[in-house]
Order: C-alpha cells, then structure tokens, then sequence
C-alpha cells in the first residue's frame, strides 16, 4: 500500500509543471487562432515547404525495377527468383487441391491427374482433427468443410486455401527466422523493429503496386502482400517467446553439452512451443483476413467471390462466401492449436501394418477409392451441383425490409449523430492548427515517457504536416477516435460483463471471433444501403470491426485480476459491485489499455476498406494512389497512417508501463 | 496432416512425371507461337464478357489463352514489360490518360475501338420525374434541389458522383454551371450502387453518376440528365459556354473503348493481334450479355458459348 500512495504523491508533486505546459499549449493555440490571418502557415502548411517525398520514391522505385543492378543479377530478376520459390509448392498445392494436375500451360493445359475428391478432403481434416485431438474437434472441422461442399463454395475455398496453405508456413517460417535473428544480433532488433511497426500499420494498398510490379502479376504477388502483412506478430511472438524460456531450462541444456544450434532447435523452440503457436494463430487469422483484399490482385478463391458478389448486390450470395471464409479461418484455427497443444504422441510399437498407423491408412484408402470409383461415380469427386444448397434472396430480402420499413428510424438516427457529433467534431479538428497539435503530441509523450518519446510523437506529426496530408490525417483521426471512442463505450461493458459471467463469455467469443473473421465487405454493403455513402456508414463498419479487441482484452484483463486479491476484498467486506470498480478494474486497467491500443490499431486498418465508400482521409489517399498505380503517393500516405497509429500506440504504451509499475505489477 | 499430403505430393509427382512421358502431344493448329497469350481481365462483368468473347476466338484459331486478373489501371506495367498482352477494354472516359503515357513509353500499342461508346452521365430513376417535371433538362435542377437533398445537404441537393478516382470533374460542373448541389463522392462502383438500390426500393430521390454499358440501366428505368452537349473546347477553354469564366460548363464526354496490347506480341503472335483489331461489338448487344449474367444469374461461360453459337459468321471474320 504504502508503495502505491508514494507513488500516488510523486505524481502530485509532479502534476502541476505538465499542468502549465498543457494550459501554455491551450493559450498558445487560442493565440494562434486569433492571430490566424497573420500567420496562416500554422494551420495550413504552405504548399511550397512540402517535401516532394512521393515523387523521389517513385523515381527509386522505377530505377529499382529497370536499372538496379546486383552484379550478377538485376534486382528484378531476385524479385522474380523469389517469386519462383513461392510459386512452385503453389502450383503443387494448388494441382492437388483445386486444378488437378496438368500438362501444358494456359488453354492447352489438359488434367492428366484428378485433384483430390471433395470427400478424400473432409476425410483428411476430420481424421487429422480426431488423431489430434478428439471427436469433437472433428465434427467441427467436418461441419466447416462440409458447410464449403453444401453450399457450392467448394472451387472457390480450395483455391483460396491452397494460397493460405503456402502463405501461412513462409510467413511462419520467416517470422521464426526473424525472430531468431534479432534474438542474436541487438543491432539487427534495433533495425527491426521500426520496420515491424511499419508493416504492420501501413495499409497494404499503399505496397500492392509495387509488389505487383516486382513480383508479375498473379497469386503469388497476392501471397507476398498476404506474408508481408501476416509475418510481424509471429516475429513479435517468436522473439518473445526465446526470451521467456526459463533460464534454467537453458543453463540444462548447456551442461549437458549441446551447440548453439542444438540449444536453439532441441531446448529454446520446443519450450517455447506453446507461445510459438500464438504467433502461429495470428498469421493463418491475417492470412484470411487479407483475402478480399488479394483477389483485387488477382488470388482468386472465397475472397473474388465476395467482391463480384456484392458488386452486382447479390447479399445472399456475398454472405455465404463470407461465412466460408469464417468457417475456413475458425477450422484451420483450432485444428493449429489442437495440433500444437497435443500430448507427445503414445504409439504402440509392438502394433503393425495398418493397425499401427490407422488414420493414414483410411485416408489413403478414401483418397484411392474416390479417385477410382469417381471415374464411374462423378459425385464422389465433385460434390455434384443438385446437390447445392443456397440462402437464395434471403439475406437481400432482410436488407430489403429493414430497409423499406425502418429507414426513417435509422436515418433519424443517423442524422442525428451526424448533426451533433460527427460534424463538428470534423470541423473542430480540421480548424485546429498543425503546430499545435503537433505540439500537443510532443507535450503527451514528453510526460509519459520523456524527452525520447516527446521528440519522437512531435517529429512524427510534424512529418504528416510536412508530406503535405494534414487535412486528410485529420480527417483520419477524427473517423478512428470516434470509432474508438464508441467501440470503447460498448466493448469494455461488455467485456467487463462476459469476465462475470461465463454463458455470456461462451456466446460473446463466438460472436468477436465471426465479427474478426468475416470480411467486412460483406456487411459494409448493407450499411451503405441502410445509411447512404458517407462519413457514418464507415464509422459503423469501422466500430464492427474494431471492437473486438476491446472486448477481448478487458474480458481477459479482469478474469486474469488473482483470486487472492477477490478473495482478499470479499473477507474485507466489499459487495460485487465493489469489488469490481475498487479492485478488478483498477487491477485490468493496464489490460484494458492494451484493448484500447489494439481498437486503434484495427480502426486504422479499417481505413482502407472504408475508403471503398467514400470518406475522405489518409485510406483514400491510399486507395487513390492504387489505381493510378502512384507508388510514391501511396507509400507516403500508408506511412502518414503508420505515424499515427505509432504515436497513439506509444502513448498509451507509455501510460500503461507507468500504471503497472505505480500498482507495482512490474 | 502437412506430413501426409507431402508423402501424397511426391507420389503424385511420380505418377505425373509417368503419365506426361505417357501422352501423346497435344494436337495444335498452325499458329506462330504456342506460348499461352495473357489477357487481362478487371472487375467489372462487361469487360469479363469481351474478354471471354476474345480468348474463345482466339482458342478457336488455335492460340493459347490465359486469363490473368489485373487491375484497370495497374495493368499498364505488366503490358510493358510483356508480363501481360491484351487488355480488352480502355474507356476513353476514365482510361484515356493512363493508356496515352502508356502509349508514350513505345512499349505497348493501340488495337484500335471495340465498338462500344462509353456513356457516363448524372441519371436519376424515371419516378423522379413526376417530383422534378423539368427533367430531364439540366435547368431543372436547380429547382428541385429541395427534392433532391437530404438533411446533411440540405437546402442544396445532393448529388452521388462515381469514385474520385475515376475523375469526371463534377465538383467543377456543379460549380460552373451553377448548380445549387452538393458533390458526395461513392468510393466504389459497388457502393454507388448499393445506394441506388436502396433508394430505389424506398422509391425515395436520388440523384448519381451511372456509366453504361451497365447492368443497371438495363434493371432500372431512368433517364440522363442532359448537359450542354460536351466538346473538346468546353474543357479546355473556361470562354466556352454559357459559364465565360470556366470550363466544365457542359456535359460529360461520350468516348470510345479501346483494346491495347503489349507491343512485341505483334511481332510473336501476328495473326492473334489481328484478330483483336478486328474484334467488334456493338453496345446493344453488349448490354443483352450484361443482362444475361448479372440479372439473370447466368454464367459467364455459358452466356459466351451462346454467343459464340449464334455469331458464327461474325468471328470467324475476326480471324480469317
């Protein structure tokens, strides 16, 4: 206790200069606004100071592309040899499970062998789900597979999950390799993480085209953009997790006398096999998640068939492609954790011939009999199509009603918030000059985390100003704070009440984990219909996509809160509601803020989608600048979006390093 | 799972490597060169047709076809590099620019029109015109603007104009022609129309960009807004026009739809280029195959194999 109150009183003491800075800052901006005719250039950066950064990276990207040369290769012919290492275990995938295998290439092409059947498939996931782990595990994954044959998705989903096939193990294996490289080399971590950062934040239209352009056009440009965005977290989570291996677990292996190398592949990895497999569920999650975006470069699969769907407003048909991409992603989810949380396994070795190895032995057996008997029996290769069933015009004639019925109740609503909140709110902001809020940022990280963070946040700001997007990065901040801020207002109750009860638990992760996975094309359509292209249709897409890590991380923050200490109030007298606002929610705060810090992240990257309906800020930039194949004008816009979501991350990381260590949790 | 489908893999590649030794090549008609021609295909159902119309032709000749998905605009790096070879449809509305930098580099070349004029315009539903009886005349906007608004925009009336990216000067039309309307940009075609759909179903205003051929004009009725007819001098020279300070004072360009292709291929695969030159059609028909795939649910395939049956004559000129 006595901890906490000296803390409580350090900061007191300390309160009242950050107090005169900020009430300097507020003085100095009335100032400025008063004094606006005289010195425009502090709310409009001139446009003779801007930095022409997009057009200096597009002149580099065109002398990379024809010019740069290695020596022994140019530096497009290394782009292309990578390219190559990726598309061969694609085309073998790809042969196996969609085309078959064929002779020649383009039309010419003739199948000389089948793909496997849809049967030998489900065969496959549902075995290999009971051998890792049970029935139950099993039926899932043979509902999800089953689900992609009933309802005609079973072409499309095998293209698609071939790609995440090769994506997933490159991204994993070059995460490993990353992580395992900055682990050894300081200076390399130093180097990385700032690039992490980027990959994660900018928007992957921003790095489609030139991806396009060095890789040739096709899946595998798609899967590069796929494994670009999918790799940091296992990086992240590998370096993380050699770190937490025990000390004496690695002391052991040294005594009895292993290598570097036998450390790192026989004690290091294997002990840190259970965090590994994080890493390992956020790059096959971010995999699908890029699907829509890399059938707009030509990937094909679920993803193509959601946009044309919605293109030509087929709901129905657009939500059952969507749900398959979910049930894709839930499936391959849990088959990963199954297979990674299984006991090592307890053969008998006395057993032989098929007795030994069961489940291979009825997988090679339905993937033989299909093959044979399907040349007589065509059902039992292709799920045949009278067999198809279909939501029809359901989902278009729901639209349909809530749309004739209830759109005077919504767009009351609508204009509402508009009117009164999301207006002047925008105005408010865009009046607002640079220097000070450049300043601002400058003043909130100085406070936080001192003069390296101060420096950092106000040179960032001031490089948005600088690149010339204020206007559009202000209009970014104002549609993410405001979805934050309502995907706050709903997620944190909600998950302070899933932490306390667990029915509600069980139903509210069903719902994050579809709302996460099903692409938001998928209902961003529907809203546009609902509330008109606009400002409010992206912050409603926006607040679906965001709040689930506020939910998520709250829920986890207070169920984590340590029995003793709920145990410890309730001796003390404190009622359930006590408990939870003197004890649980102080405790998960720093929990909570890391939801906070994550909501951002994923409205950030909800921007680009959007975009996609027609708001004006840093996504459309983005979305400009992809089709007019501007290399410069995206990147710089992307890394203009990376500077925010980096200066609001370091801030709340800050705050949140500085509450844990004042409750003494560090 | 991984382990098993790598041991079936490398069977698998076992058998091929057996069975490819196996056959007997192909039998190929006479053509230059049997390396697969790749011909773009975008994200609209139109160019999907003529793209399919094109590569069965050519299939028909002999040639080898791919189908390779690339973007609109983004496509022009690959025509030049020879990474892709035709792209079946340039509008002049949105893609002339692109296609005449393009052009400029020496690396791809012009296979000429399609046939096709490219028709983009303001187009309300017909049901508006009881609401706005001046219509379709451009004059009468500015009466209607109440009609037209919604409370964001209010008294002015709102007008949804196409994706910025695809340009089309309205924010400078509603200027210069004085119009009493607010310009509210769709990100996407398929938000433009989500919206439209909406309205429509409400039986509510709405006022918006449309382009044809499109399933749209076809599923809808409503009529263009009509503009001063649009010239050249109109959008280049602000004296032109009922506005004596600005360009834009009149209505949107008609154009042409063109074909482009990689440069070299003329040379490797002669007798497919021409057949691109030669390749026509005429927007109503287009329109019918728009019909047929996004309003009637048909396959793209099928409604192509149609076309293919009933047009005999015509293709066969293509590549004769």
């Amino acid at each position: 206790m006595s901890v906490v109150s000296a803390a409580l009183e350090h900061r007191t003491a300390r309160i009242s200069p950050w107090l005169a800075a900020w009430a300097g800052l507020l003085v100095v901006t009335i100032a400025l606004y008063f004094a606006r005719d005289l010195i425009p250039w502090a709310f409009k950066y001139p446009r003779g100071w801007q930095l022409p950064l997009h057009g200096w990276i597009s002149a580099f990207m065109k002398w990379l592309i024809n010019s740069f040369d290695l020596g022994l290769f140019t530096f497009k012919e290394l782009t292309r040899g990578i390219a190559w290492v990726i598309e061969k275990p694609y085309w073998l995938v790809k042969s196996l499970l969609s085309t078959g295998f064929l002779k020649g290439v383009g039309s010419y092409a003739e199948q000389v062998f089948p793909r496997l059947s849809w049967l030998a498939v489900i065969a496959t996931v549902v075995l290999f789900a009971r051998h890792v782990k049970d029935w139950k595990l099993a039926l899932l994954a043979g509902i999800c597979f089953g689900y992609l044959a009933v309802f005609g998705q079973w072409d499309s989903a095998m293209i698609t999950l071939s790609s995440i096939a090769i994506a997933v193990p490159f991204g994993v294996a070059g995460g490993l390799f990353l992580g395992i490289a900055a682990l050894r080399s300081r200076r390399f971590e130093i180097v990385l993480t700032p690039i992490l950062d980027l990959m994660q934040t900018v928007p992957v239209f921003a790095y489609l085209i030139p991806v396009l352009i060095l890789f040739s056009f096709g899946p595998v440009s798609a899967m590069i953009a796929t494994i670009i965005y999918a790799m940091p977290p296992m990086v992240r989570v590998t370096m993380l997790a050699l770190r937490s291996v025990p000390a004496e677990v690695v002391e052991s292996g040294r005594m009895s006398g292993c290598t570097k190398r036998q450390l790192l592949w026989k004690v290091q990895l294997p002990s840190a096999m259970p965090t590994l497999m994080v890493g390992v569920n956020q790059v096959i999650m971010l995999s699908l998640n890029m699907v829509i975006i890399a059938s707009m470069i030509g990937a094909g699969g679920l993803g193509y068939d959601v946009l044309t769907a919605l293109k030509r407003l087929q709901i129905g048909q657009g939500v059952e492609a969507g749900v398959a991409i979910t049930l894709l992603a839930i499936a391959l989810d849990r088959l990963s954790q199954a297979s990674a949380r299984r006991a090592p396994a307890t053969r008998n070795a006395q057993l032989r011939g098929w007795r030994r190895h069961p489940y291979l032995t009825i997988f090679f057996t339905v993937t033989a009999a299909t093959w044979i008997l399907g040349l007589w029996f065509p059902a039992l290769s292709n799920y045949p199509d009278a067999w198809e069933i279909t939501t029809g015009s359901f989902w278009g004639d729901v639209v349909r009603y809530i749309n004739v019925n209830f759109f005077d109740v919504l767009d009351a609503m609508k204009n509402f918030l508009l009117l009164n909140v999301m207006i002047p709110l925008k105005r408010f902001l865009l009046s607002l000059p640079w220097v000070a809020v450049a300043g601002m940022a400058a003043i909130a990280g100085l406070q936080l985390g001192g003069w390296r963070l101060g420096l950092l946040t106000g040179s960032l700001a001031t490089f948005i100003a600088v690149v010339g997007l204020w206007a559009k990065a202000m209009v970014t901040v104002y549609l993410c704070g405001l979805a934050v801020i309502i995907a706050c207002l709903i997620g944190i109750p909600i998950g302070i009440a899933a932490a306390r009860n667990d029915r509600l638990h069980r139903i509210v992760s069903v719902i994050i984990d579809t709302l996460q996975t099903l692409p938001s094309f998928v209902y961003l359509m529907p809203v546009v219909m609902l509330f008109r292209v606009g400002d409010f249709a992206a912050l409603l897409a926006v607040v679906a996509y965001a709040i689930t890590p506020a939910i998520r991380y709250t829920d986890h923050g207070v169920r984590s809160v340590s029995p003793d200490l709920i145990e410890a109030a309730t001796q003390a007298g404190c009622t359930r509601g006590q408990i939870l606002r003197k004890v649980q929610l102080p405790l998960a705060l720093p929990q909570i803020m890391l939801g906070v810090n994550q909501t951002i992240m994923m409205a950030l990257s909800m921007l680009v989608i959007t975009a996609l309906v027609g708001t004006r800020e840093l996504g459309q930039e983005v979305y400009i600048a992809l089709t007019k194949a501007d290399t410069g004008k995206g990147l710089v816009a992307g890394v203009c979006v990376a500077f925010i979501a980096i200066i609001a991350d370091r801030l709340i990381g800050a705050w949140a390093w500085r509450r844990k260590r004042e409750l003494g949790l560090e | 799972m991984r382990k098993q489908s790598h041991s079936t893999a490398v069977a698998l590649g076992g058998a091929l490597l057996l069975c490819a030794a196996a056959m007997a090549p192909v039998a190929q008609a006479a053509v230059e060169s049997t390396d697969p021609i790749k011909l773009t295909i975008h994200d609209w159902t139109g160019q999907y047709l003529t793209t399919h119309i094109m590569g069965e032709v050519l299939k028909k000749a002999g040639y080898n076809i791919e189908y390779v998905q690339a973007d609109y605009i983004a496509q022009f790096a690959g025509l030049e590099t020879g990474d892709l070879h035709i792209a079946m449809e340039m509008w002049e509305t949105t893609g002339k620019q692109a296609m005449d930098q393009s052009l400029a580099t020496g690396k791809t070349v012009d296979l000429g029109e399609t046939g096709m004029d490219a028709k983009e315009e303001w187009w309300y539903p017909v049901y508006m015109k009881e609401r706005c009886p001046g219509l379709p005349d451009w004059k009468a906007l500015n009466d209607c603007a109440e009609a037209f608004s919604t409370p964001e925009t209010a008294p002015k009336g709102r007008y949804l104009g196409g994706p910025v990216t695809w340009a089309g000067f309205d924010d400078e039309r509603a200027e210069a022609l004085g119009l009493n309307y607010e310009v509210v940009h769709a990100g996407t075609d398929a938000a433009l129309f989500a919206e439209l759909e909406s309205a429509i179903q409400r039986k509510e205003p709405i006022l918006l960009w449309i382009y044809a051929p499109h399933w749209a004009v076809a599923k809808y009725q409503g009529e263009w807004i009509e503009f001063p007819e649009y010239t050249d001098a109109c959008y280049e020279d602000p004296s032109w026009g009922m506005n004596k300070d600005m360009a834009y004072d009149c209505g949107k360009p008609f154009g042409w739809i063109k074909k482009v292709g990689w440069k070299d291929g003329e040379k490797k695969w002669p007798g497919a280029y021409k057949a691109v030159r030669n390749f026509h059609i005429e927007n109503d028909a287009m329109s019918q195959l728009i019909v047929e795939v996004d309003l009637n649910g048909r396959s793209v395939d099928d409604v192509v194999a149609d076309w293919m049956k009933n047009n005999e004559s015509t293709w066969k000129a293509w590549i004769n």
